[in-house]
C-alpha cells in the first residue's frame, strides 16, 4: 500500500510539475504557429516578465500601497514591458528579416534571448526576488488509505487552474476573434495573408504580445515556486521535449506534452534514477521525446506537412 | 633653432609623460578576479565579488597598496560555467607588469580545470573553502591552496554536530543521514568524507543528486518524504539552496534537521524561502555575516568616498567571505615581499608567500579580522591551514550562531588525503615534492 501510494504521490505530482512546463511551452507553440519562427527566447522572455512584475510590485508595496492594488499595477506594468518587446522584436528583429528563411529567424532569437537576459538583469537586477502570489504549502489528501497521505502542492494547482483558464482563452482568441483568425492565416501562407490585406508586422507585434502576456502568466506561477530570479530562463529547456512531444503547432498538444514529460521524469527520476545514480529527470525527459519523434515526427498533435517536390 | 628647441622640448615632455604611467604601471600588482555577476548563481557570485573588490580598494585607499604597491584588478565574468573560466584565466593570467599574482575562481568545476594549467604558468589557485578537497597536501598540490577548509572539513564537522545533537557518536549508530547535493564536482566532493564517517559511526548513508541549476528537486524530496531521514545535508549552490528549503517544507521535512555547507549558508539561499527558511542550519567557514573592525575601516575608506561596489550585501556572509579571500591573497603577497622585496610579484613568488603564510591572532586583529577567523598556517606540506568549522541557525531574519568550533577529525580525513592525492599523482604522473628538504 505504501508503495502504491508513493508512486501515486509521485505520479500526481509529476502531472502538475507537466502542467507548469506546459505554461512556458504555450508560448513557444503561440508564435511558431503564427509565424512559423521558433522563439527561443521564450525562457528569457519568462525571465523579464517576472522581474518587471516583482520589481515593481516590491517597489509600490515599500511605497505603501495595498498590496492588491500594488498587484494590479505591477502586472499592468509588467504587460507594457511586454509590449515594448514585442514591438521592438517586431520593429528591429523580424521586421527586416521578413520572407528569410526559418533557420535564420530562428537565430535572431538566440540574439533575442542574450538581448533579453542582458537586459532584464541590467534594468531590474540579478538577485533572486521572492514572489508571493499563490500559497505554496501542500495539501495530503487519503490519508486513511495511505500513510502520510498523497502529498499535493498548492502552488502545482494553481499551476494547473491557471493553465486550464489560459488554454481556453486562447483556443476562443484563435478561433473566435478577427485576429485570431489573421494569426492562423498567417501562419498558413505569409504572402497569401499579405495579399488579403493582413499586416505581417501587425499580426507579429501581436502574437509576440500574446506570448509575452502568456510568458508573464507563466513567470506568476514560477516566481511564485522559485523565487524570480535567472534559472527562470533554464525552463526553456524544460519546454522543449514538451514541444517535441505534443507538436509544435497545437495548444492542446503542449498541455498534453507536458503531462507526459512531467509524470515520464518524476517516475524515472525516482525509480530509475536510484539504479544509475539519480539526477536523470533533465535527460530522461529527452529520452522521451525523441522516442515520441522516431514514430510520429511531428509530435503527437502537430500537423503533418506534406510538401511537394 | 627655435623650431628645433620646440620639437625637441615638445619630444622631451612626451616622453615624461609616457614614462610616469610605464613607471606607475611597473609597481602595480595585477590580481585577476573571477566573477559572476550575471547568471543563475549571480545571487551569491555578486556579494562575493563585492567583498573581494572592496577589501583591495581598502588596500589601496587606505594603505597606498600592498607595501605601497598599488592594486591593480580587472574581472572577468565566468557565469559559473567552466569553459568560461577557463577562457577568463587565459585572458588574464599575462596581465600586469608580473601577470597574475593568483586565481581564486569561485567554482570548484573551475578549479579542477585550472588545476591542470596553474603549474604550467606557474600561478597560483587560492580556494578558500572549496575545490579539490586532497589539495590539501601541498606536496601533490604545489599550486592549489585550499586555505581554511574543505569539503570533507564541513562534511566532518556537519557530521559531528548531529552526533552532538543527538548526544554523542555514539548515537549514530543507525540513524539515517542523506545528503541533497549539486550533481558537479562541487556536489560530489563530500560523499568520500561522508562514507568513510558512515562506515566508522555506523550510519545509513543516502546520496541523492540534484542537476544543475537545481530548479526541479520534486522527486528527490518526495524520496525523502518516504525515507524519512534524520538529518539531510545540502550541499547547493544558488538557486538549488532556496528551492531545497522550499521543497523540504513542502513535503514537511524538519528545517532544523537540514545543515547546508557554508556555501549553501548565506542570505541568498534563505531570505526567498521567506519563513519557510526559519530554522535551517548552515555551517560557517570560521566566519558569519556581521561587522567586524576591518567594516569600519571600509566604511571609512570605501563606502564614504562613495567607491564601494557592495549594495545590501556589505557585511553579508559572502561579503565577508570575500573580504576573507582578498586578505589571504594579499597578506601572501605581503609575506612573498619579505623574501624578494616591495615590488609586484610574479605568480611564482606568490606561491611561497601562501606557503609561507602565518597569520597569527594578533595580526588577525592588526588587519580588522578578530571575531572572523582564528590563526591560519600554510606550509609546503599543509595547504589547508585550519580544520575548523562552526555552525549558525537562521531565524527568519538574520543568522545566529549556535555552536562554537569543532574541529575536524584528522584521523579520518587525513588518510583520506593522503590516498586520494597519491591517486592523483599517480594519475597525472607527478613527481612529489620532499617539503623536509624545502624551507
Amino acid at each position: 500500500m505504501i508503495a502504491f501510494g508513493q508512486f501515486l504521490e509521485v505520479l500526481v505530482s509529476g502531472l502538475l510539475a507537466g502542467v507548469l512546463y506546459s505554461l512556458v511551452a504555450l508560448g513557444f507553440v503561440l508564435i511558431f504557429k503564427a509565424s512559423g519562427v521558433f522563439n527561443f527566447a521564450q525562457g528569457a522572455m519568462v525571465l523579464l516578465a517576472g522581474l518587471a512584475l516583482v520589481r515593481s510590485l516590491d517597489f509600490m508595496v515599500a511605497k505603501g500601497l495595498p498590496f492588491w492594488a500594488a498587484i494590479i499595477i505591477a502586472l499592468l506594468f509588467a504587460a507594457l514591458i511586454m509590449a515594448i518587446t514585442a514591438w521592438l522584436v517586431e520593429r528591429f528583429v523580424l521586421g527586416p528579416l521578413i520572407n528569410q528563411d526559418g533557420l535564420t529567424l530562428f537565430m535572431s532569437t538566440i540574439g533575442v534571448t542574450f538581448m533579453i537576459e542582458g537586459g532584464a538583469q541590467m534594468l531590474f537586477g540579478s538577485d533572486v526576488y521572492p514572489l508571493r502570489l499563490f500559497p505554496s504549502d501542500a495539501w495530503f489528501l487519503f490519508e486513511s488509505s495511505f500513510p502520510g497521505g498523497i502529498l499535493v502542492s498548492k502552488i502545482d494547482v494553481w499551476g494547473g487552474m491557471i493553465a486550464a483558464v489560459l488554454v481556453v482563452g486562447l483556443a476562443l482568441f484563435f478561433q473566435k476573434t478577427k485576429t485570431g483568425r489573421a494569426l492562423r492565416a498567417v501562419a498558413d501562407d505569409h504572402a497569401a495573408a499579405q495579399s488579403v490585406g493582413i499586416s505581417l508586422n501587425w499580426i507579429w507585434f501581436i502574437v509576440w504580445l500574446v506570448a509575452g502576456l502568456v510568458a508573464l502568466v507563466a513567470a506568476t506561477v514560477w516566481g511564485t515556486k522559485l523565487g524570480v530570479q535567472f534559472s527562470i530562463t533554464f525552463l526553456a529547456l524544460k519546454a522543449l521535449p514538451v514541444l517535441i512531444i505534443g507538436g509544435f503547432t497545437s495548444v492542446p498538444g503542449a498541455i498534453v506534452g507536458g503531462l507526459i514529460i512531467g509524470a515520464g521524469e518524476k517516475i524515472a527520476e525516482a525509480y530509475l534514477g536510484p539504479f544509475i545514480g539519480g539526477g536523470i529527470e533533465y535527460w530522461f525527459a529527452y529520452v522521451l521525446a525523441l522516442v515520441v519523434l522516431m514514430a510520429r515526427p511531428q509530435g503527437l498533435f502537430g500537423e503533418r506537412i506534406i510538401e511537394r517536390i | 633653432m627655435r623650431r628645433l628647441t620646440l620639437a625637441l622640448g615638445a619630444l622631451a615632455l612626451g616622453a615624461t609623460a609616457m614614462t610616469e604611467p610605464a613607471l606607475a604601471q611597473q609597481n602595480e600588482q595585477f590580481l585577476p578576479a573571477l566573477v559572476y555577476r550575471t547568471g543563475p548563481y549571480a545571487p551569491n557570485g555578486i556579494p562575493f565579488a563585492d567583498g573581494v573588490a572592496d577589501y583591495w580598494t581598502l588596500l589601496n585607499e587606505r594603505d597606498g597598496g600592498i607595501n605601497g604597491v598599488k592594486i591593480i584588478s580587472e574581472e572577468c565574468e565566468t557565469g559559473y560555467a567552466t569553459d568560461k573560466g577557463v577562457e577568463c584565466y587565459e585572458r588574464l593570467k599575462g596581465k600586469g607588469p608580473t601577470g597574475a599574482g593568483y586565481f581564486s575562481p569561485l567554482s570548484t568545476g573551475i578549479t579542477f580545470a585550472l588545476t591542470e594549467k596553474a603549474p604550467g604558468d606557474k600561478i597560483p589557485l587560492l580556494t578558500m573553502g572549496y575545490g579539490r578537497s586532497e589539495s590539501k597536501d601541498g606536496a601533490v598540490f604545489p599550486w592549489n591552496f585550499i586555505a581554511v577548509g574543505s569539503y570533507w572539513t564541513a562534511a566532518d564537522v556537519a557530521i559531528q554536530h548531529i552526533a552532538k545533537e543527538l548526544g554523542g557518536m555514539d548515537k549514530l549508530k543507525d540513524k539515517k543521514v542523506s545528503l541533497v547535493y549539486h550533481d558537479s564536482p562541487y556536489g560530489k566532493e563530500p560523499i568520500m568524507a561522508l562514507e568513510a564517517r558512515a562506515k566508522v559511526n555506523g550510519f545509513v548513508f543516502k546520496a541523492i543528486p540534484v542537476t544543475h541549476p537545481g530548479v526541479e528537486q520534486k522527486s528527490q524530496w518526495l524520496a525523502i518524504r518516504q525515507d524519512r531521514p534524520d538529518y539531510v545535508l545540502l550541499w547547493g549552490w544558488g538557486v538549488m539552496n532556496s528551492t531545497a528549503i522550499k521543497e523540504a517544507a513542502a513535503v514537511g521535512y524538519p528545517r532544523d534537521k537540514m545543515i547546508g555547507v557554508w556555501w549553501s549558508g548565506a542570505e541568498p539561499d534563505v531570505t526567498p524561502a521567506g519563513d519557510q527558511s526559519t530554522g535551517y542550519k548552515a555551517l560557517m567557514l570560521q566566519h558569519g555575516a556581521g561587522k567586524f573592525k576591518v567594516h569600519a575601516d571600509l566604511e571609512k575608506f570605501v563606502v564614504s568616498k562613495g567607491k564601494s561596489v557592495a549594495k545590501d550585501d556589505f557585511a553579508q556572509v559572502l561579503y565577508n567571505r570575500g573580504l576573507l579571500n582578498s586578505m589571504l591573497g594579499t597578506e601572501a603577497i605581503r609575506t612573498a615581499m619579505k623574501k624578494y622585496g616591495n615590488k609586484p610579484m610574479t605568480g611564482e613568488q606568490v606561491r611561497w608567500g601562501l606557503e609561507n603564510l602565518n597569520l597569527t591572532a594578533e595580526r588577525i586583529k592588526e588587519l580588522g579580522f578578530e571575531g572572523m577567523v582564528g590563526p591560519i598556517q600554510l606550509s609546503c606540506q599543509d595547504h589547508q591551514g585550519a580544520d575548523i568549522a562552526r555552525v549558525q541557525q537562521w531565524d527568519g531574519k538574520e543568522w545566529k550562531v549556535i555552536s562554537g568550533n569543532y574541529k575536524a577529525d584528522l584521523s579520518i580525513l587525513d588518510p583520506l588525503v593522503k590516498e586520494a592525492a597519491a591517486k592523483y599523482a599517480a594519475e597525472k604522473k607527478i613527481t612529489v615534492r620532499d617539503c623536509a628538504k624545502e624551507s
